[in-house]
């Protein structure tokens, strides 16, 4: 394979990791708060694809792009006030069994508002034009998509780390009574985390799917299932390493395709996920665990 | 005289789970008095003060905080009232650094932040030596001082503190109940829960005993302290 081909696979690899990225910080930031697998997330994802099939068809794209990413931000907050906070003191099971049936429900009301029939993605001329860099040939959006997920990346980690909602939400994410007891309203930095996760997940949305030109109901289920399984790679819980299981999901794939096994491209991502479980359950970046009496 | 009773709890109860926790207990916190509640383990003395904190909702009864009812209210809403609670077990945030701890405790407001943790940093000069640190990686009493720094950043009227001494060596006990004492004298109420009775009753103006659910008994510090039956039962000396 020559040096440019190679280049160009690792161009579309890094491109489609940073998508899943984006979206598998989401599944990580909320598992960090309320120790829950968001399983609608994936659907949150589609749903966004659909908002910009709509919103696109009545106005420029410039208009479109934040009337989606509100919509989406809306929605899932919604999904939390709704499916998960009536039971933030039951059991864990019963939350991730709610997360479930929300994600059927997706699902299912997108199939019965939108018919099964994949819609076509509206083209985003900007982010579709060709850009030539030395022997690299592709869209803006394959060159924008990394970069991107660096700098939100870069951004949400400082908004965490430095900011006073960032604590708050490193306090509630270890301890609700405590923060509570702080003066802290969890309840509003609950749902501050799955705006910022559904923020995330409708900015990857829009560059996964100008790549992939549908959207049909359950477009988001794969993608969803990849990422949760790219932020357990990483370490669930660590932002770090949702991003990089990102990466590494979306390199690895791209690589089998390259090699002609594209069959098992899929069954990649699962493999990956049992042997990492098998041999480093925490991820790469896994919670440090620090018991102390 | 109702004007110096600065916490009013009448006729409260609490159920857990169908377990009746606190069973129609009053008590009157005088201001600016250690006030403690001493009885064995589950006899809901912390579920008193969870509840008066606002995070476990009562069945019924009155909780009055200089005359305004604080029951059913928010923890948020109760700690901007001037009430706090250092949890029994310390609860530091070990994911955040000491000085995170502190500012967490001041959440609720944001007027001269600085000012208050350098009079914190006064009263623990410790805390300002780790102030980088994560709390997770300080000892057991450095950990209850940040829980004491962390609560008096919320600039309280009252503090309540569950079990301070808990797990703590003899010499780091006496430290905090210092701490204790220099709390008081700056004008903030405590009330305190200790199984270290000996400790808490000499420190308190005025105590009470909480056995399953009810006060059996109330009193001075000192009263309570020459008492035969709670000699017999918490201080660990027989009758003759």
């Amino acid at each position: 394979m020559d040096f440019a081909v190679f280049l160009q696979h690792c161009l579309t690899g890094i491109s489609l990791g940073g998508a899943y990225a984006l979206i598998a910080v989401g599944y990580t930031m909320v598992y960090g708060i309320l120790r829950l697998i968001n399983f609608a997330h994936g659907d949150i994802f589609m749903m966004a694809g659909y908002f910009m099939v709509f919103a696109s068809s009545s106005m420029p794209w410039y208009l479109a792009t934040p009337i989606v990413l509100i919509a989406t931000v809306i929605l899932g907050v919604l999904i939390e006030r709704a499916a998960y906070k009536p039971l933030r003191n039951a059991p864990r099971m019963s939350i991730m069994i709610s997360a479930i049936g929300v994600s059927y429900l997706l699902q299912n009301l997108a199939t019965y508002l939108f018919t099964a029939l994949p819609r076509g993605y509206p083209t985003l001329t900007a982010l579709k034009k060709i850009f030539q860099i030395g022997p690299l040939s592709a869209s803006l959006v394959t060159f924008i998509t990394p970069v991107l997920t660096l700098a939100l990346v870069y951004v949400l980690i400082l908004l965490i780390n430095h900011s006073k909602i960032g604590m708050a939400m490193r306090a509630v994410s270890k301890d609700f009574e405590t923060a509570q007891l702080m003066g802290i309203k969890i309840n509003r930095v609950i749902s501050f985390t799955f705006a910022i996760g559904s923020l995330l997940a409708a900015i990857g949305s829009i560059l996964y799917f100008t790549d992939r030109m549908t959207v049909f109901p359950f477009s988001g289920a794969l993608p969803g299932l990849k990422c949760f399984v790219a932020a357990v790679l990483g370490g669930i819980g660590s932002i770090p390493g949702a991003m990089v299981g990102g990466f590494i999901l979306g390199l690895g794939e791209t690589a089998l395709v390259a090699m002609g096994y594209s069959t098992f491209s899929d069954a990649f991502t699962f493999i990956l996920l049992i042997v990492m479980l098998i041999f480093r359950p925490t991820g790469i970046f896994g919670e440090k665990v620090t018991d102390k009496v | 005289m109702s004007n110096d009773i600065h916490l009013k709890i009448s006729n409260l109860s609490v159920a857990y789970g169908g377990i009746q926790a606190v069973k129609d207990i009053s008590i009157e916190v005088p201001k600016g008095k250690i006030v403690t509640l001493i009885g064995s383990n589950g006899a809901g003395k912390s579920t008193t003060l969870r509840t008066i904190a606002g995070v476990v909702k009562p069945k019924e009864g009155s909780i009055q905080f200089n005359g305004e009812e604080i029951l059913g209210k928010s923890p948020d809403y109760i700690v901007t009232r001037g009430i706090t609670l250092v949890p029994e077990g310390r609860r530091v945030f070990d994911n955040l650094t000491v000085l995170e701890n502190l500012k967490i405790g001041a959440y609720v407001h944001k007027h001269r932040l600085e000012e208050d943790i350098e009079q914190v940093y006064r009263l623990f000069p410790r805390l300002k030596e780790r102030a980088w640190q994560f709390a997770g990686t300080l000892s057991g009493g450095e950990q209850q001082m940040l829980a004491v720094g962390r609560a008096l950043m919320s600039r309280p009227k009252m503090i309540m503190m569950d079990e301070p001494s808990l797990g703590l060596a003899p010499l780091i006990i006496k430290d905090i109940f210092n701490i204790i004492k220099t709390v008081n004298a700056e004008g903030i109420t405590v009330l305190l829960i200790e199984q270290n009775a000996n400790l808490a009753l000499k420190i308190a103006d005025h105590a009470y005993v909480m056995e399953t659910g009810v006060i059996t008994l109330e009193g001075t510090g000192a009263a309570l302290l020459a008492d035969e039956s709670v000699k017999e039962a918490y201080l660990g000396k027989r009758k003759e």
